[in-house]
């Protein structure tokens, strides 16, 4: 149960105060630094030449993190730094999918730059103060909270006062009510005009920490919350001794980015309300359904990951399809997780019950789940009770952990239980039979707790693999196999052993194998649209670097191709969705009054994601060997599981490989499909790193950063020494 | 109960006195594109009225910041200080109705004021009432289902 507190209760540390800067033109060409350490704040003014080449977001946010470590920082230095940035666009109301922050940092699990695309109300109520991005660096002594009140133009440090609470549900709760309107305020609106960045109890102790970032629901009288999931930022923030940012701002209007041409971006907006409307629930339902419309669709084309994604489909599939999770959510809301977003995927399922943990028995709003969650902990866990993944889904958010970490790595886990490496006794007597969701929450309050098997279990596959190796014998190869990381990252929700250029889509990538960058499958093993190896490059450089832009400018993906207009299919090239593709080029130039087409569009996302290719090599990494998966992600490791589709294995082997798979044994077979599928993705590898313009080790040559524009003395100093 | 503008397509004669008088009071000039009413030519001396009535409430629903509320009379009002412009009401609005102007920070609808009942010179519009439907409640309905403190403390 939440206590009340109030914002005068709380022990003030410092105050510093600043001067407010309107947008203009989607820029405020400013940011801000923190140091929690020595609660130093100052502003940095943007130069023209860091808005040509980084645009905003995820540019902005990478060019200050390389500007704020260095090669040997490590994601518990006191000068790794979590970037929040928003891009020009963010923050307008009239096109859907425009409140997301980037969050960008060194991360605890791959070593590298990490970014993770955020909703809630943080970023734009953060911009709206006059601020481009904020840098959060150091580390606080004590328990700290950070208020940025961009209605009063002051940024404060505060102890964290006894009693309030560390888990997100509670802890965001806690200090929206505090800090609403300058000190406990009940009205609505002032409550809305609060967010609060927090972690939760398990990034305390687990690498796979998230932010989480608040909106106040009028409707619910409560707080939502949506996850920069990926890469454990939470965790950043937690080893920061940060309990949480949070952040005021009050009048949101139309035009509060000050547009070129706010009559254009009212256009926009409401030729894509209005097409959302109209086509919503003919094609994805995702004002019904969010992203969990895509269960029973890729449980039918046997992609959804299934016991730590050995298969990618079970007759159970449709207990928790799309149609369950609509049931279960709540209907008829407008739950987008910015102003404006009639897309309103944001949904939850209220008054639902807890039967484990601390919270037992107590009644709570779950946010979500997504597609990932869904897959994650349900069917890759063979959890096929609605309320188990729920109850997950919850705890991973209020502890402040991935649910696509943890999916895949208690996947991993329950796997390793299946062949025996695990058992009651190096479980702390947790039982992780395959549908087992209470041993599965069971290593979360574990997490949350700092104690038992939960914790070793947190560190995730990669460490886990060799842990288990060397600890209790293991098969050093079957646990690289089944331990589904790329960098150190555990792999996101669809299989991918079907579809050579998903591969590449998953680890072919800067940050580790996410579903922020392509998504290739339909287009590569159901519609066979890209066939070779030149292809699928071409595809796995254009959707990368277009996916890219999203991150640039404060955008959501979901509303490029999760609507489309209806003559869309009529386009060629229509997986691009030509249309949106144009609304996008509009909206930018509407917003910045600056000239963009489409070919300068994917310019802009080149520069920016060479650029972190580039940190990668500063940082050591960024290495062809970086970028291969384990077996699992691209073909079957077991006897059982080539069997389980052999007709299918046997096909490829004959018509693909050139082998006649007639009177070989299983384990002949799986041998021979698995050299066939490792050559084919080092062919791949090859050609789409020659696409790119890095050489085969994967490392941006000179010639190509100057000739797209990211020539800057220090990224080829990095990379030179590499050559 | 719902106090509402009642249209009479039959008895306009397409006069546009109502539409004069509503922009003229609400937007302070003489412009159609910023009346609350619209007059709708369709052509052999037949016209077509369009005016919010205030019962299917789908913007009401939509609204992400409540700015869009019920009076007491039963009208659909807009609290232009938490309008935030998104035009999402707009766009739900089945009978276009919600309306905007480009570049105007927030949209506008018809009150049920009664201004162009006055100016109508041929009885076609009047101010009426009408009983609440499952349309006019279903919005609310959904918030409450939702709310924290709905079946129990939390």
């Amino acid at each position: 149960m939440s206590r009340t507190f109030d914002m005068k209760d709380f022990k003030l540390l410092s105050e510093t105060r600043f001067e407010k800067k309107p947008i203009h033109r989607g820029y405020a060409m400013r940011t801000m630094h923190l140091d929690v350490g020595t609660r130093a704040v100052r502003e940095k003014p943007v130069s023209e030449e860091m808005k040509a080449k980084f645009v905003g977001g995820k540019g902005f946010g990478l060019r200050l993190l390389w500007d704020g470590t260095k090669p040997s920082t490590r994601w518990n230095d006191p000068e790794n730094e979590i970037v929040i940035a928003m891009g020009p666009v963010c923050g307008n109301t009239n096109y859907p999918g425009s409140g997301k922050s980037l969050v960008v940092s060194l991360s605890p699990m791959t070593g590298v730059p990490i970014d993770s695309n955020v909703g809630g109300y943080f970023g734009p109520y953060l911009k709206f103060g006059g601020w481009d991005a904020l840098e959060v660096q150091g580390k606080a002594e004590r328990e700290t909270i950070v208020f940025i009140d961009n209605v009063e133009g002051f940024v404060r440090f505060y102890d964290a006062p006894d009693g309030l609470q560390e888990d997100t549900h509670l802890l965001a709760e806690e200090l929206t009510r505090a800090f609403a309107g300058g000190g406990a305020s009940a009205d609505p609106a002032e409550l809305q005009a609060v967010s609060v960045i927090s972690a939760g109890r398990g990034a305390d102790h687990s690498p796979m920490g998230v932010l989480n970032f608040s909106l106040y629901d009028k409707r619910r009288d409560g707080i939502r919350v949506k996850q920069a999931g990926r890469g454990g930022i939470g965790t950043v923030l937690r080893d920061k001794k940060i309990r949480a940012l949070v952040v005021r701002y009050k009048g949101v209007v139309q035009n509060a980015n000050d547009a070129a041409d706010p009559a254009a971006v009212q256009r926009l907006g409401l030729k894509l309300h209005r097409e959302i409307i109209v086509n919503d629930d003919k094609q994805c339902k995702m004002r019904k359904q969010g992203t969990a419309h895509l269960m029973e669709v890729m449980n039918d084309y046997d992609l959804l990951p299934t016991k730590n994604h050995k298969y990618g489909q079970d007759p159970r599939g449709p207990e928790i399809a799309s149609w369950v999770w609509e049931k279960l959510f709540s209907q008829n809301l407008p739950d987008g997780c910015w102003f404006g977003c009639t897309m309103a995927c944001a949904h939850a399922v209220d008054h639902f019950e807890l039967e484990t943990g601390p919270y037992a028995g107590q009644k709570v709003c779950v946010d979500g789940p997504e597609y990932e969650t869904a897959a994650g902990v349900g069917s890759n866990l063979y959890v096929y009770d609605p309320h188990g993944i729920l109850e997950l889904n919850f705890y991973c958010d209020t502890y402040g952990i991935d649910t696509i970490s943890f999916g895949t790595m208690t996947g991993f886990l329950m796997e390793c239980w299946e062949h025996g490496v695990l058992n009651l006794e190096r479980t702390d007597g947790i039982d992780l039979s395959w549908g087992d969701w209470k041993g599965a929450a069971q290593i979360l309050h574990d997490m949350a707790d700092g104690k038992r098997f939960g914790v070793l279990a947190g560190k995730g596959v990669k460490f886990l693999a060799e842990y288990f190796t060397k600890e209790y014998g293991a098969d050093a190869q079957f646990m690289k196999d089944i331990a589904l990381h790329g960098k150190g990252l555990e792999q996101s929700e669809y299989i991918s052993k079907e579809s050579l250029a998903q591969q590449g889509g998953y680890y072919l990538t800067n940050k580790g194998p996410q579903h922020d960058e392509a998504w290739l499958i339909f287009m590569d093993m159901v519609n066979n649209k890209i066939p070779t190896f030149e292809d699928k490059a071409e595809a796995l450089h254009y959707f990368p670097m277009f996916r890219t832009w999203f991150g640039l400018q404060g955008l959501c993906k979901l509303p490029w191709n999760d609507v489309e207009p209806a003559d869309n299919a009529k386009w060629p090239e229509s997986n691009k969705v030509p249309e949106h593709v144009h609304n996008y080029i509009g909206l930018y130039k509407a917003i910045t009054g600056e000239d963009l087409d489409w070919d300068g569009l994917i310019r802009q996302s080149e520069r920016v994601y060479n650029f972190q290719r580039a940190f990668n090599v500063r940082q050591g990494k960024g290495r062809r060997v970086d970028d291969y998966p384990a077996y699992r992600a691209m073909g079957p490791v077991l006897e059982d599981e080539y069997l389980a589709r052999e007709e299918r294995y046997d096909r490829q082997l004959k018509e693909k490989a050139g082998v006649d798979p007639a009177g070989k044994s299983v384990a002949e077979r799986v041998r021979l499909t698995r050299e066939h599928r490792l050559a084919q993705y080092d062919s791949l590898i090859d050609a789409v790193f020659k696409r790119r313009g890095w050489t085969p080790d994967g490392v941006p040559t000179p010639e190509h950063l100057e000739a797209i524009g990211m020539d800057l003395p220090e990224v080829l100093e990095v990379v030179t020494k590499r050559i | 109960m719902i106090k509402y503008l009642k249209m009479d397509d039959q008895k306009c004669v397409g006069c546009m006195g109502c539409v004069t008088a509503c922009s003229t009071a609400y937007a302070k000039e003489d412009n159609p594109a910023k009346a609350r009413i619209q007059v709708q030519g369709l052509g052999a001396g037949r016209f077509r009225l369009v005016a919010c009535d205030q019962e299917c409430r789908r913007c009401v629903a939509e609204c992400p910041v409540q700015a869009i509320s019920v009076s007491k009379q039963g009208v659909v009002v807009i609290d232009r200080k938490l309008c935030v412009g998104c035009l999402a009401c707009v766009a739900v609005c089945p009978i276009e109705a919600m309306r905007y102007y480009p570049a105007e920070s927030s949209p506008f609808k018809c009150v049920a004021c009664g201004i162009c009942v006055k100016a109508c010179p041929k009885g076609a519009l009047e101010i009426a009432e009408k009983e609440d439907s499952p349309a006019s409640r279903f919005p609310f309905e959904a918030a409450a289902a939702v709310r924290k403190d709905a079946g129990g403390a939390e």
